[in-house]
């Protein structure tokens, strides 16, 4: 189950929306081994497409010697999909490789840019096999 | 001296759980192989015919490889080299 706090998520979808019709990406980061997505880290999409995501490689390791430095994982590692449904692509499972990693999905393709609902869920992605899970959106994480 | 190469997550099963192992060569290919011959099948995850695979990301002291010769980029003892999955997808 992926245990989100309400102000990420809704900063998630708030990314998702805002850049519709391209696809938006990023990761929460969080304590290594904690499990808890603390740090919402909007990435840029390097494609600039409605169909393929990518970080920028500089951009990349830029985030992931902070996340060293820090101690921390990504927790989460999302996108959106911006005219299918938020399951994870036949591309996004042979890519995935953050096998400790919540991929969340968002799917804006109902609303777009506007307001209105959008699908967000949540899948493990180990060895190109995809498992949804739960998410528990709470007012606050609960403290360890 | 020796140069440091660390090793992302999902490549741990191929050096038994280490981030970061060490290496010698003076190319990245050379250290690819020397990497091989201590972490036999490591080098299929980042090759493929020749080139560095489209999807992982190969930095020499923080320059992404790409941009400084690609397998040939030379390396040096001290040197540090990171490799990154990207993080992409459709």
């Amino acid at each position: 189950m992926l245990t989100i706090d309400r102000a990420t998520y809704d900063g998630i979808v708030a990314h998702a929306k805002r850049d519709h019709p391209d696809e938006a990406c990023g990761i929460v980061a969080g304590p290594e081994g904690s499990d808890r997505p603390t740090r919402l880290v909007e990435m840029v999409n390097a494609a600039g497409s409605p169909t393929f995501y990518e970080f920028d490689s500089t951009e990349l390791l830029a985030l992931y010697k902070q996340m060293w430095d820090l101690d921390e994982e990504p927790v989460v590692v999302y996108h959106s999909h911006t005219a299918t449904e938020a399951y994870p692509s036949v591309t996004d499972i042979g890519l995935a490789s953050e096998p400790g990693a919540h991929y969340v999905l968002v799917s804006t393709r109902e609303h777009g840019n506007n307001d209105g609902p959008v699908e967000f869920r949540s899948y493990r992605i180990v060895d190109g096999e995809v498992t949804e899970e739960e998410v528990a959106v709470v007012a606050a994480l609960p403290t360890t | 001296m020796a140069i440091e190469v660390r090793i992302p997550t999902i490549l741990r099963t191929y050096t038994g759980g280490e981030k970061a192992v060490d290496a010698a060569g003076g190319t990245l290919s050379a250290v690819i192989d020397d990497l091989e011959g201590n972490h036999p099948g490591i080098k299929e995850r980042l090759v493929d015919n020749g080139d560095l695979r489209r999807f992982i990301n190969i930095y020499v002291n923080d320059e992404d490889v790409r941009f400084i010769g690609g397998l040939e980029a030379e390396l040096k003892d001290g040197d540090q080299v990171v490799v990154l999955p990207a993080v992409a997808g459709g």
